[in-house]
């Protein structure tokens, strides 16, 4: 028997039992389809962790405060929150800034803090506050749209001056310039300031809440001495972050030992250090390791309902095969071989799994570009198709069923053609 | 028991359910071996070929005829007739299987499913189906067992001619002696041996003897 005809004689059994071959073909659409979909829907908040990173600037490196088993209580301070630690200060930056270490470029020291009321006129909006130093757009590759950064004088006079993001400036004052503008800060109701509103930063984008466009920037000093921000015995103000700019091309490895040393070397209580260091090729290090771990999850949940359709398969194919034991045996008959009624019933199933399969890469590929840039709840939806998953999902349900329409067909092909005519 | 069957004879196996006469059937056509003793076909010992030899040896050289057709439901008759030629992977089949229908007379339905078709049309669609691949022998299992009178005729005159005219040979399995009437020959079994084989031709009747 030809393969054409194999198919011919599938094609007309798949139709003649059209609502069963459907039912059947729905396992592996959905599973194919869900591969894809859930493939690209990893690939796609990969893809928005990485533009987020990528977004923080170039050529960035970041000093985190770190515990360390040695941490003394002077340098510490009292237990920082899970995670964090007081023991990087402003002190640090201004360190490193003076010590114009080959390959740093710039240095910016700051301290966020979440759950600030900003409110102007009947807007009250919750931000989060990065108190930070005038190089920080450098740093940072941001730039000012509308007046300017904080300044020098302003750091050192503490002054109540705020710099706002551009979705938060939008927010707070939907008309006319923000700059010039005052507005009232509060803090769980401890403090009510006023502050001055100095500049507006330029849209930066990224995805999701919480991006840089809805922060307010405001002196560091300032929220240690006005909004009780922490610091230590000496009045050197802690800080959970120090951003530094390095030079393009610089050795980034350089760089972070040189940065070690002239820490360590303003540390002398602990002998190793309370502070870890990150560039930007870690982070997407990391997060690729966690979306790598997302998307191999969500790929393998959509793999399993692959495998439950070729079962459902399999099932249909043997009982295709005991429904059809006379028609086996006519056919053994009128002279066909074992192998013509493997490849008859081999070709059956697969012509499902295939037909399924291209469904559902239709479906999937439909549903993953209808997704994307979707809002859901307060996530905007990044799909990203990956044209290997579809290959993938397409060469599995072909593989499952060949696999799931062999056993039946055997069973097939080993019927007696004499008992196989006797059946009724 | 010895039995040679030789080219071009019209055969009539009888005998009661139970005789062997079925299993006789099914060793010539290659549907089943021998548990002992040797089946040669044209001197060739088909007992030791593998199955696929088998079973290219059943579909070149044998066309078989049941008792209930054994067509396929769905199929129309030109297909049935098609189908051991789909197994030969041989070209111009929709010709042979439209010659084949022409010649028991069904040259007019050819797209019509079993349902659609008589007994003895059915029958005749079982025929062509043996007769498309140009067999040298047919085996008819109880060819007229699910017709009436006037249709069994048709039918034993269509296999006659086939004898008669192209030199095919028909061996046919039957309980009823107006159908083993057509044959040149007639053998019949008991418990699995051959108690009679007589020629019988033009209503005579001559018994011989049988080496059991």
């Amino acid at each position: 028997m030809s393969p054409f005809d194999a198919l011919r004689v599938a094609a007309r059994a798949i139709l003649a039992n059209g609502l069963r071959s459907v039912l059947t073909t729905l396992g592996m659409v959905i599973g194919v389809g869900s591969v894809i979909v859930l493939i690209a829907v990893g690939q796609g908040a990969q893809k928005g962790v990485q533009d987020q990173i990528r977004g923080l600037g170039q050529d960035l490196l970041f000093i985190k405060p770190a515990q360390t088993s040695g941490a003394a209580p002077g340098q510490g301070g009292a237990a920082g929150p899970a995670g964090g630690g007081q023991t990087l200060t402003k002190a640090d930056a201004d360190a490193l800034a003076a010590a114009n270490l080959p390959g740093v470029a710039g240095v910016a020291a700051q301290q966020t803090q979440d759950n600030i009321q900003l409110i102007s006129g009947a807007t009250n909006q919750a931000v989060t506050i990065v108190a930070t130093t005038p190089a920080y757009p450098t740093v940072r590759s941001m730039a000012v749209s509308d007046g300017r950064f904080i300044n020098d004088d302003e750091v050192t006079r503490k002054s109540l001056s705020i710099v706002l993001g551009a979705s938060l400036a939008q927010t707070l004052f939907p008309e006319g310039s923000a700059v010039g503008q005052s507005l009232r800060m509060t803090f769980f109701g401890r403090v009510n300031l006023t502050f001055t509103v100095v500049g507006v930063m330029a849209p930066k984008g990224g995805s999701g809440g919480g991006t840089a466009d809805d922060y307010a920037y405001i002196p560091l000093p300032t929220l240690q001495a006005r909004l009780g921000g922490p610091r230590n015995t000496t009045g050197d103000v802690f800080v959970n972050q120090v951003n530094v700019q390095m030079a393009p091309g610089a050795d980034q490895a350089a760089v972070k030992a040189a940065i070690t040393d002239t820490l360590m070397q303003r540390r002398t209580t602990v002998t190793t250090p309370n502070f870890s260091l990150q560039t930007q090729d870690d982070l997407l290090g990391a997060a690729g390791d966690v979306s790598r771990t997302l998307s191999i999850l969500l790929g393998s949940i959509a793999g399993i309902s692959l495998v439950v359709g070729g079962i459902g398969v399999m099932n249909i194919m043997l009982v295709s095969v005991t429904e059809r034991t006379r028609e086996i045996g006519i056919r053994r008959a009128v002279g066909a071989r074992g192998k013509d009624i493997i490849l008859q019933f081999v070709t059956e199933a697969l012509a499902l799994c295939v037909g399924g399969g291209l469904l559902g890469i239709a479906i999937g590929v439909g549903i993953a570009v209808g997704l994307d840039g979707r809002e859901v709840g307060s996530q905007t939806m990044a799909t990203v198709i990956q044209p290997w998953s579809i290959g993938v999902a397409f060469a599995v349900a072909a593989g499952i069923g060949a696999l799931s329409g062999s056993y039946p067909a055997y069973r097939a092909s080993r019927l007696d053609p004499i008992t196989a005519l006797r059946n009724e | 028991m010895s039995l040679e069957i030789n080219r071009g004879e019209f055969l009539a196996i009888m005998g009661t359910s139970g005789s062997g006469k079925s299993t006789m059937m099914n060793i010539i056509g290659c549907l089943d071996r021998p548990t002992a003793g040797h089946y040669y076909f044209e001197g060739h010992d088909v007992g030791r070929m593998s199955d696929d030899q088998q079973a290219l040896l059943r579909s070149r050289e044998f066309g078989f005829i049941f008792q209930q057709f054994n067509l396929l439901p769905r199929m129309s008759a030109i297909e049935q007739v098609e189908l051991p030629l789909v197994y030969q992977s041989k070209g111009g089949r929709r010709k042979r299987a439209k010659e084949a229908l022409a010649m028991v007379g069904l040259g007019n339905r050819m797209t019509h499913k079993p349902t659609m078709l008589s007994g003895g049309q059915q029958q005749r669609v079982a025929i062509a189906r043996a007769l498309v691949v140009n067999p040298r022998v047919i085996l008819a299992d109880e060819p007229t067992g699910a017709l009436d009178t006037r249709t069994s005729e048709e039918v034993m005159e269509i296999l006659e001619g086939l004898v008669r005219e192209r030199g095919i040979t028909v061996i046919l399995v039957t309980h009823e002696q107006d159908v083993a009437n057509y044959a040149d020959r007639i053998i019949r079994m008991r418990d699995g041996k051959i108690v009679e084989d007589a020629v019988h031709r033009h209503g005579e009747h001559h018994a011989r003897a049988v080496t059991a």
